[in-house]
């Protein structure tokens, strides 16, 4: 469904952020980025969502790809994607009920599906009684969910999530965890970039390691396997 | 399309102060432009007036028949620079002399002024160069003795309004791109206030064409506004004017709407041009 082929990502200013990364997320699976900070997990996210287009390689999703697609396809690329982010990026003079439109109206929602569509999604993320508060009346547990219900509008195939929980406690970020869970129940995939390692870890779920632009692990290869120059820096930083 | 609109309204509702704002500087910079625009506009009708004196007069010879005068009144209005043309009798001469000079008047006896012709030019033939030509064309009738056209006057009246024109196109442009200026950046700054709605939209995948049009039916909004401000103020400062200072003209409706609209379409092109910033990114 996404797929990273040899994918090089350099910037003008910072130089190389990835070398050579390939993976694949697949339909409906649930994996997770992590690696150290500037290991190039949000740059491989927004290559996802086509923020950032990739130096050398093809990123392809969902059978748009970064070598033949035209400006027209984003906008339809990312309906087909839920995006997350660390800072929620709400509009802050919007209640919740209008956040939640708003990515209904903007991708051109009949008006009469928009209001029993945003219901149901306040009632999937657990805030039906926060319709109407504005984002600074709530918690940032609630406001990442307020994000997550936004990013669900447009019945996307895959999250796309960077670092979710970064703002959140040990009691927000559970709950936050919880809902990618049972949203990936439904069949919707997740890829989250997280520097959570124990989360990650007692997830169970598929993990790949960003270290200095470059994969180093990838659980589903083959039970897992460590690139053996790169393993030391990994075990350095961590 | 209702909905680009109606975000349009909801963004001066959500920040009144500074919708506000860019509407006045909008106002206040098209009203500058509009003061220039009076000024210029003024002096080009004081200078037409005194353009349309700018006359020919022919004196006839004594004892010319009417015949030869009549013909050539027929041929000289059929100049195409003439505007109107007329013959001015002897009597005629006579009476106005007395009428222009009042207790003088006496001083004159019958027959002591010639007639004459009087030509008047049409505008855009009033150069010296080309009065000067259409004199010597006058000139070769030979019942006609002298020939007058304040060559001087003519002349320094040329050299004034090429000047004004000068100074009115150069001030204009720079009045002008100083509005432009002003009111880009005043749009730009409304447009960055909302780079975060803009980068949302965006993510969740908005058309391009989507994300531009409430913010064009802003700016369109907001210079048609500021144009119409901008002219109600003109037309009070042009009022205090009137009162205190000279009498002055304004702008006719046709003027009016071209100055509103062009506040529209500087709006216009203002938004445009600070969204396709935002947009540009891929
Ligand atoms: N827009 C950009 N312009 C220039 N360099 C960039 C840009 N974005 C990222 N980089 C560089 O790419 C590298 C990877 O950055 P990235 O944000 O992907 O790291 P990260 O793994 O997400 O780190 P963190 O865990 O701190 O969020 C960094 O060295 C960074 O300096
Ligand atoms: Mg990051």
């Amino acid at each position: 469904m996404i797929r990273f082929s040899h994918v090089h990502k350099s910037f003008a200013r910072t130089g190389a952020a990835l070398q050579d990364v390939s993976f694949q997320l697949n339909k409906g699976e649930f994996v997770f980025i992590t690696g150290p900070s500037g290991a190039g997990k949000s740059t491989i996210l927004k290559l996802c969502f086509f923020e950032e287009m990739p130096s050398k390689g093809e990123v392809k999703v969902y059978g748009t790809s970064s070598a033949t697609y035209r400006p027209g396809d984003v906008p339809k690329l990312r309906r087909r994607l839920g995006v997350v982010f660390q800072d929620f990026r709400l509009l802050e003079d919007r209640n919740v009920e209008s956040n939640i439109a708003f990515a209904l109206e903007v991708t051109g929602t009949p008006p009469a599906q928009i209001g029993p569509r945003v219901a149901r999604l306040l009632a999937q993320v657990g805030l039906a009684a926060k319709a109407t508060s504005l984002p600074r009346e709530l918690s940032g547990g609630e406001q990442q969910r307020v994000a997550i219900a936004r990013a669900l509008a447009n019945d996307p195939v895959a999250l796309i999530a960077d670092e979710p929980t970064g703002n959140l406690d040990e009691r927000a970020t559970r709950g936050i965890y919880q809902l990618f869970r049972d949203i990936n129940a439904s069949g919707t995939a997740v890829l989250m970039a997280t520097h959570d390692l124990d989360l990650v870890r007692r997830s169970g779920c598929r993990t790949i390691e960003v270290n200095r632009g470059q994969v180093v692990f990838d659980s589903a290869a083959d039970g897992g396997f460590r690139a053996s120059g790169a393993s030391a820096a990994v075990e350095d930083d961590a | 399309m209702r909905l680009a609109v109606r975000e349009a309204l909801l963004a001066f509702r959500r920040a009144p102060m500074l919708s506000a704002l860019s509407i006045t500087t909008i106002a206040f910079s098209l009203f500058a432009f509009g003061l220039f625009g009076l000024v210029a506009l003024n002096i080009r009708n004081a200078l037409r007036t005194v353009e349309d004196r700018v006359e020919i007069r022919a004196f006839i010879a004594d004892g010319t028949g009417s015949e030869a005068t009549a013909a050539a009144l027929g041929d000289i209005g059929a100049f195409p620079e003439a505007a109107s043309v007329r013959l001015v009798s002897q009597a005629q001469a006579l009476d106005r002399a007395r009428l222009e000079l009042g207790e003088f008047s006496d001083v004159f006896e019958e027959g002591i002024l010639p007639a004459s012709i009087e030509l008047r030019l049409k505008p855009g033939f009033r150069d010296p160069a080309t009065v000067r030509a259409v004199a010597k064309r006058i000139e070769v009738y030979d019942f006609v003795d002298d020939i007058r056209f304040g060559e001087e006057w003519v002349e320094k009246l040329h050299r004034l309004r090429n000047i004004a024109t000068l100074a009115g196109v150069a001030l204009g442009l720079t009045f002008a791109t100083v509005a432009i200026i002003i009111i880009g950046s005043t749009i730009r700054m409304a447009v960055m206030a909302r780079s975060r709605e803009i980068s949302i939209m965006r993510l969740v995948g908005a058309t391009n064409g989507f994300i531009r049009a409430p913010f064009l039916i802003e700016g369109f909004l907001k210079g048609t506004l500021g144009g119409v401000l901008a002219l109600v103020l003109a037309w009070v400062a042009l009022g205090i004017i009137n009162r205190f200072v000279v009498q002055a003209a304004f702008f006719d409706p046709w003027m009016g709407a071209v100055g509103v609209l062009a506040g529209a379409c500087i709006g216009l092109a203002g938004s445009a041009l600070s969204v396709g910033r935002h947009l540009q990114k891929v």
